[in-house]
């Protein structure tokens, strides 16, 4: 599949796009062992620093780096303007639509998403209904996934709002690149992203429950080291000044949230929390979960201590959910959408799921409520019985799925063994939402699919990242 | 400080130096088994060592013979040895980095960089000069951890828990050395005396790296006794139980200061100090020397209880406390 190209534009066009005029230069009378010796000490940084995550069931390769690619991913300020646009419209419709999921209900009364949809969802959390959190904000951090398909349509393939990660590497990249390269940005004029923690911290400390001092605590709860993300959670605290707590070091009396610490317990008000709802609290989820804290749900509902994301925004996470967000955006926000929906069939519908059966080779199906690129079929690239199976697996049970054509995701020129080839990129920028507003750190993670004509950029799938730039034009 | 934050910088610091330690024993008997056989004492080198690291019964337990190759397998490599030195150097790894955040980068690195190196193939096949440079390696990576501490730590709660962790690790490993090696350091009328045993001297001082420190603190030649003063009682000599002791009094002194709180741990730890501050070598061939040692790693042990208790376990009330020590062999270890 020939597609849209970040640095030369559409197949066939023949010349550089103005944003890579100044990088193609460089690249091309730069000496390749430069290039070479650059990209092992690149990966000796990500090394020496421990920026690794872990892969589900590969035990020996239990702590790898994810490529890191040194050719940087360029969007235009112009062209950034109108993301940031739709993404700020887009996560304000989804605060809105999860206040009103777990509100009055109007969304569902007036006929824009199913009531079913909502209500037997495994994201939807029952325990939420009819409770009020600070400010109306479920969703504080938001990564949202947009894929480019020519010149100027960018779409949004995916709302990650439960516990979006990838932050870290937005930021060591670019730390990396101006290690690596510091010529290039002073040829550049590239918009900085480190400000990010300052503003995650700000938009933390704006939730804050009523009554809590007026610099609140704040702590990073993580699964613990041996999460795929534990990298970045302990990155995030550092930059944030935040503790870096496990369930352990948490307890709940009277429906308050305490860290154990060195002189005695001291009382939490905000938790970041990088653990998924239902491992959160074993006395209200699963009871099996030596992750979470006992009691912190009922100190939650109490108002006690703010978590973010809110629990029960797993809901908005949802890719069935997904498909109905331009009618939620019209619903809630009386505009329309700035950023498009991938075109998307809901095979619990009876005619798309037809549909979806007889074209299965031709699209790309994922699990409603999966993620990390697991539980999911490229049709084009499938065998016949990898196809198969999915079909089996679709008429089982139609309502986990859902079906979207299969994109020709813009590639970007990337160092592979072979040289520098054209590579498949999508963009995950982070989108935070407090008390004050709506911030977005001009920027994000790309990631990058290594294999040839590979569409998945998921690293637990062999993908890796790259450095992001917004230059002014 | 979370008290898990403060127990994992409590035991990185214990196992880094515990990993030192180890090197250092194998080091010095690598010297020691050079020498022609009749220098080196009843039984070999190789025992002695593991006489030193205090894991004798359960080497028994993993080995039929006690040579270069077993004993080097045991103390440096062995997964099923605790206190290995690639099971120290893993555990500090380990302990570093679920708390990385509170440790200097530099720190990180120098724990991390060891890790990634003992990954790349050290072999238990290596051939002698390949050890030797292991061994070096070691004990350069705990200085280079201490060093970055010393140099780049702020000096808060966070750096008083590293040089307390690192303080009580080296006061066991000189008490265990003391604890096995005694009957050498008796008074001459209950030796043999002679060449022979000099050799043994020496190999002890060596094992902590007090041979030159020897020669300047008493200016003659080695004598048991003096040994014995240098490694208990001297306080400029850093693995000394004084010296350890002036350290862990100072800087639980300095948490209580911080925490505006004293505990047990203080206590033991001045009482502990202030009698080691009021013997004399004399006194302690009097009142038995072995008894001596026995009381100090039980009291050692202890104040390692108090601190736990007093700042690393989780102060929660209906909790199970972590995991106690669960050693095949009596030396401390936790979060394994």
């Amino acid at each position: 599949m020939v597609a849209f190209d970040e640095m030369y534009g559409a197949p066939g066009a023949g010349s550089t796009r103005a944003p890579y005029e100044s990088l193609q230069h460089w690249l091309e009378t730069t000496p390749r062992e430069h290039f070479a010796v650059r990209r092992s000490q690149a990966e000796l940084f990500f090394r020496r620093i421990g920026i690794t995550f872990s892969v589900y069931g590969e035990a020996e390769a239990n702590e790898r780096i994810i490529p890191f690619d040194i050719i940087p991913r360029i969007l235009r300020r112009t062209e950034w303007s109108t993301l940031e646009q739709g993404l700020r419209q887009r996560v304000t419709a989804l605060n809105m639509f999860l206040a009103d999921v777990y509100g009055a209900g109007e969304c569902i009364r007036a006929g824009i998403v199913p009531a079913e949809l909502i209500y037997k969802n495994a994201g939807y959390s029952s325990k939420m209904a009819g409770r009020s959190v600070p400010h109306d904000l479920y969703v504080h951090i938001a990564g949202i996934d947009i894929v480019r398909v020519d010149e100027d349509s960018f779409y949004v393939l995916e709302d990650n709002v439960r516990t979006p990660s990838g932050v870290s590497y937005m930021l060591e990249n670019r730390e990396a690149m101006m290690r690596l390269f510091p010529e290039l940005f002073s040829s550049h004029r590239i918009a900085p992203v480190e400000d990010y923690p300052e503003a995650l911290l700000a938009t933390l400390q704006s939730v804050a429950p009523n009554g809590a001092p007026a610099s609140p605590t704040i702590a990073l709860l993580t699964p613990g080291q041996y999460n795929s993300a534990f990298y970045e959670h302990s990155f995030l605290a550092d930059k944030l000044g935040v503790e870096l707590v496990e369930g352990r070091d948490l307890i709940v009396l009277d429906d308050v949230v305490y860290m154990s610490t060195t002189q005695g317990l001291r009382r939490v008000d905000v938790i970041y929390r990088r653990i998924d709802d239902e491992y959160l609290d074993p006395l209200a989820f699963k009871e099996d979960s030596v992750l979470g804290v006992p009691g912190l749900m009922d100190a939650y509902l109490a108002g006690n201590v703010t978590l973010t994301n809110a629990v029960g925004t797993g809901i908005a996470d949802d890719k069935a959910i997904y498909s109905y967000m331009p009618e939620i955006i019209r619903f809630f926000t009386g505009e329309d959408p700035l950023l498009g929906n991938v075109p998307t069939w809901r095979c619990r519908e009876p005619e798309a799921l037809a549909y979806v059966l007889e074209h299965l080779h031709e699209l790309v199906v994922k699990e409603v409520n999966g993620s990390g690129g697991y539980g999911m079929l490229v049709g084009p690239a499938a065998t016949k019985a990898e196809v198969d199976q999915f079909r089996r697996k679709l008429k089982h049970a139609p309502g986990q799925f859902i079906a979207q054509p299969t994109l020709a995701l813009s590639t970007c020129p990337t160092f592979v063994s072979s040289g520098i080839a054209p590579r498949h990129v999508d963009l995950r920028p982070f989108v935070l939402s407090g008390a004050d507003g709506i911030q977005v750190v001009p920027g994000g993670l790309t990631r990058v699919a290594l294999k040839e004509a590979s569409l998945v950029v998921n690293s637990s799938q062999g993908g890796g990242t790259k450095d992001t730039w917004i230059i002014d034009d | 400080m979370l008290s898990r934050t403060a127990e994992n910088i409590y035991w990185s610091s214990r196992y880094l130096e515990r990993a030192d330690f180890q090197a250092r024993i194998l080091d010095a008997c690598i010297r020691l088994s050079s020498l022609p056989a009749n220098y080196t004492g009843k039984g070999s080198a190789w025992d002695g060592a593991i006489a030193s690291t205090g894991g004798a019964q359960f080497f028994r337990t993993l080995y039929d013979r006690v040579d270069e190759w077993t004993v080097r397998d045991f103390v440096a490599f062995n997964p099923a040895n605790p206190s290995s030195i690639s099971n120290c150097l893993m555990t500090a790894r380990n302990n570093a980095r679920a708390v990385r955040t509170a440790l200097t980068s530099e720190m990180w690195e120098v724990i991390n960089d060891a890790w990634l190196e003992l990954g790349n193939g050290t072999g238990r096949d290596m051939d002698r000069d390949a050890f030797a440079r292991f061994i070096a390696w070691v004990k350069n990576v705990a200085q280079s951890f201490e060093g970055a501490a010393h140099r780049t730590m702020l000096r808060n709660d966070a750096f008083y828990f590293t040089r307390i962790g690192g303080s009580i690790e080296r006061a066991d490993n000189t008490a265990r050395i003391l604890d096995v090696k005694y009957h050498l350091l008796l008074p001459p009328s209950e030796t043999v005396g002679g060449s022979l045993d000099y050799f043994q001297w020496s190999t002890i001082l060596r094992e902590v790296s007090a041979l030159t420190a020897y020669h300047w603190v008493y200016r003659e030649s080695i004598k048991p006794w003096l040994v014995a003063d240098l490694l208990i009682l001297n306080r400029q000599m850093p693995r000394s139980l004084t010296g350890c002791y002036g350290v862990l009094t100072q800087y639980l002194d300095l948490l209580a200061d911080t925490y505006d709180q004293s505990g047990e741990a203080q206590t033991i730890a001045r009482e502990t100090f202030a009698e080691l501050r009021g013997h004399c070598v004399e006194r302690l061939f009097q009142e038995g020397l072995h008894e001596f040692i026995t009381a100090f790693i039980g009291r050692n042990n202890k104040l390692g209880d108090r601190i736990a208790q007093q700042y690393l376990i989780a102060t929660i009330p209906a909790r199970p406390a972590p995991s106690g020590p669960n050693d095949p062999y009596p030396h401390a270890a936790q979060n394994a």
